[in-house]
């Protein structure tokens, strides 16, 4: 069976089939989910943005071995950025094909700022100064309301403008051809294209000169060195490049919920979006697709079991679905290291690494 | 009062228990080379078992306050030790050898278990310290000093004190000295490696405990996610010190908890725009009717410690009295 798959994965005619039939497949997912509830649309593209938030995190943390603790920052000055130039707050309403770009530079100045002073820091002090660093940002957009107010403080930014192209609001319902297109819905599909897109740019970029260069880092910096690679440049790259993927994730955020605060951008988060890192399998864009995808529906599906299920059997709610998650969260983390630290599906070079015994 | 010396008062109570908490992450660090990510958790869960016995003994015991406190610090210590041991067991040990992360991570795992099942234990609500013991206050030099202050700093003074007598002094000390020079040579030489780093762990977890205690009575309060933050600032107090060596914890946590205490006492001054006013006119109307136009104020007091951590990590890799030099890649 196995073998008859990967047979037909290289006959080329059969992959354009199989491409054609996933493809078909994204597309007619949102209404077959708004069949089932609005909620789940939205649950999708939230785990759509936590797919392009860990395809970021993979390139500092997959491609290039730089553990990086406060990717969420990058995500929360992408969106603050966005809730910033579109909406009341300052009456400022740029459309956002303007405000994308200008968010994921701006999120990438912070990358660089992170990475500038961090570079010749080893692994785990690395991990810990970008925590660091995180909570600062959070500290930060917490308290910049004095004495200029520009976050707004722990209210955060509210009636933040949606995605507009002249009279094409995402965030209402249009009818096209027959078909009810309600807000979610269009937005998956934005979502869709930016992850084909990103996913692309991910897969190209594994191997490039750009990509080699991150993983002979990864591998031993030193020889890295030696082979000719500006370990400093590369490295700050890659900080600049997760970033900025951060900070578009950010910006589509803000757009699709319409309100941004400094509760959405907390260390839990940054672990979340490295879990999905660690569980799918560092370096491979496909395994950290797989984990995003695991952990962002996972506790969706538990909150919806977990909750009756306690109820039919004890009449009453004993553990909220929320720490079961958190605790399961945990306890994939601890096991995944202990048992197949290279994650579900790992990168070949990176599971030789994290299984040799250095 | 004067704001200068009652700031280095409170920077200096707070600093001890920095540098008790920073203890248990440079001992870990020295001896196995590894951050130990989940130690700010275990100080949370001191303080909450510390308090939930506190608050249990004075609300049915008639024992005299004092011996209330004793038996919420005794009672969290060994709690505190298991959680330590068992972290080293299920975390660390199986993954001794292995690259950096993968420890790190299970790390993280295990911060967020302990998290959760405090909070199931517990309660999101906070617990709060009855108050059972008199506090009086004296007055130093136009300071206030209270009575839990001087406390808090005596106790970790001797706690110091007698960390450095079993490092210096005892056998274990010897063989935690010889596997942290070299773990091979020491287990060659008669040294029971697994039993060292496990009662490393353990140590550090007790002094976790007491530190827990100690935080918990000064701020009166305790809740299950305490120990996140309190971790990373006695983390930036280990690496300040220079990380693996116990004297720069000491000294590294006192240091950091006067800077944060004089920072956050000065910082609302220091970034006064008043002192600029005659820059626009309309600052000075702002000035002139609010007598204050403050950039950072003091709610800003948990970046300082992020701040020296990054600043030791740049300028300084080693801290102010580590051997190693370098902590390059």
């Amino acid at each position: 069976m196995a073998e008859a798959i990967k047979q037909s994965v290289r006959n080329p005619a059969m992959r354009w089939v199989g491409i054609v039939l996933v493809a078909a497949a994204l597309t007619a997912l949102p209404f077959v989910l708004a069949q089932v509830g609005t909620a789940w649309v939205r649950i999708t593209n939230l785990a759509i943005l936590f797919i392009l938030l860990s395809l970021g995190l993979n390139i500092v943390v997959g491609f290039a071995g730089l553990l990086d603790l406060g990717y969420i920052a990058f995500y929360g000055v992408g969106a603050y950025t966005y809730a910033i130039l579109a909406s009341p707050h300052f009456g400022l309403h740029l459309p956002f094909w303007i405000i994308l770009p200008i968010g994921a530079l701006v999120a990438c100045i912070f990358g660089v700022l992170l990475g500038a002073p961090t570079l010749k820091l080893r692994g785990d002090y690395l991990a810990i100064v970008t925590l660091g660093f995180g909570e600062i940002v959070r500290i930060f957009l917490n308290n910049l309301a004095q004495p200029v107010n520009i976050t707004n403080g722990p209210r955060g930014i509210t009636l933040i403008d949606p995605f507009r192209v002249g009279g094409f609001n995402f965030s209402r319902t249009s009818s096209i051809a027959g078909l009810d297109f309600s807000g979610p819905i269009k937005y998956y599909y934005l979502l869709l294209v930016v992850l084909v897109l990103v996913v692309v740019v991910n897969l190209r970029l594994e191997n490039s000169r750009v990509g080699r260069a991150w993983m002979a880092i990864r591998e031993d910096e030193l020889a890295a060195q030696a082979m000719g690679i500006n370990t400093r440049n590369v490295k700050l790259l890659a900080f600049a490049m997760g970033a900025s993927f951060g900070g578009i994730a950010g910006g589509m955020f803000s757009a699709m919920q319409g309100f941004v605060s400094p509760e959405s951008f907390v260390l839990v988060e940054s672990i979340m979006v490295l879990a999905m890192v660690v569980l799918g399998g560092m370096g491979n864009v496909w395994g950290v697709i797989i984990g995003a995808l695991l952990l962002s529906f996972g506790p969706e599906i538990l909150r919806y079991t977990v909750a009756p299920i306690q109820y039919a059997i004890f009449g009453k709610l004993l553990i909220e679905p929320e720490v079961i998650r958190m605790l399961l969260f945990g306890l994939a983390l601890v096991l995944m290291m202990l048992y197949r630290p290279a994650g579900l599906l790992p990168s070949a070079t990176r599971k030789r690494e994290l299984e040799e015994h250095d | 009062m004067d704001i200068f010396l009652q700031q280095i008062i409170n920077g200096l109570t707070l600093g001890s228990v920095y540098a008790v908490v920073a203890l248990g992450y440079t001992m870990v660090y020295g001896i196995v080379q590894l951050i130990n990510f989940a130690h700010g958790e275990v100080v949370m869960v001191g303080a909450m078992v510390g308090l939930s016995v506190i608050g249990a003994l004075a609300a049915s015991s008639g024992l005299p306050p004092l011996v209330v406190v004793l038996a919420g610090a005794m009672s969290a210590v060994p709690v505190c030790m298991a959680v330590g041991y068992t972290m080293e067991r299920v975390a660390y040990r199986p993954l001794r050898g292995a690259p950096r992360l993968a420890p790190l991570i299970t790390a993280i795992g295990i911060s967020i278990i302990l998290q959760q099942v405090a909070m199931l234990v517990w309660s999101r609500n906070p617990l709060s310290f009855p108050q059972i013991v008199a506090n009086p206050v004296f007055e130093v030099a136009g300071a206030h000093v209270s009575a839990v202050q001087i406390a808090i700093v005596s106790v970790s003074v001797l706690m110091m004190a007698v960390l450095t007598l079993i490092v210096y002094r005892t056998r274990l000390g010897v063989a935690m000295r010889a596997t942290s020079e070299n773990a091979q040579m020491a287990g060659l030489m008669g040294v029971n490696v697994n039993q060292v780093i496990a009662a490393t762990f353990v140590i550090g977890a007790a002094l976790a405990a007491i530190a827990g205690v100690m935080i918990g009575t000064y701020y009166g309060i305790a809740h299950y996610k305490m120990g996140a933050l309190l971790g990373m600032k006695a983390f930036a107090a280990a690496v300040l010190g220079g990380i693996g060596n116990l004297a720069g914890a000491m000294l590294g946590g006192i240091l950091l908890g006067v800077v944060e205490a004089l920072g956050t006492g000065y910082i609302g001054e220091l970034t006064d725009l008043c002192h600029i006013d005659w820059i626009s006119t309309s600052l000075a109307q702002r000035c002139a009717e609010d007598g204050h136009v403050v950039v950072f104020g003091s709610n800003y007091q948990d970046v300082f410690a992020f701040v020296v951590l990054i600043l030791v990590l740049v300028f300084r890799p080693s801290g102010l009295l580590g051997e190693r030099v370098g902590d390059r890649a």
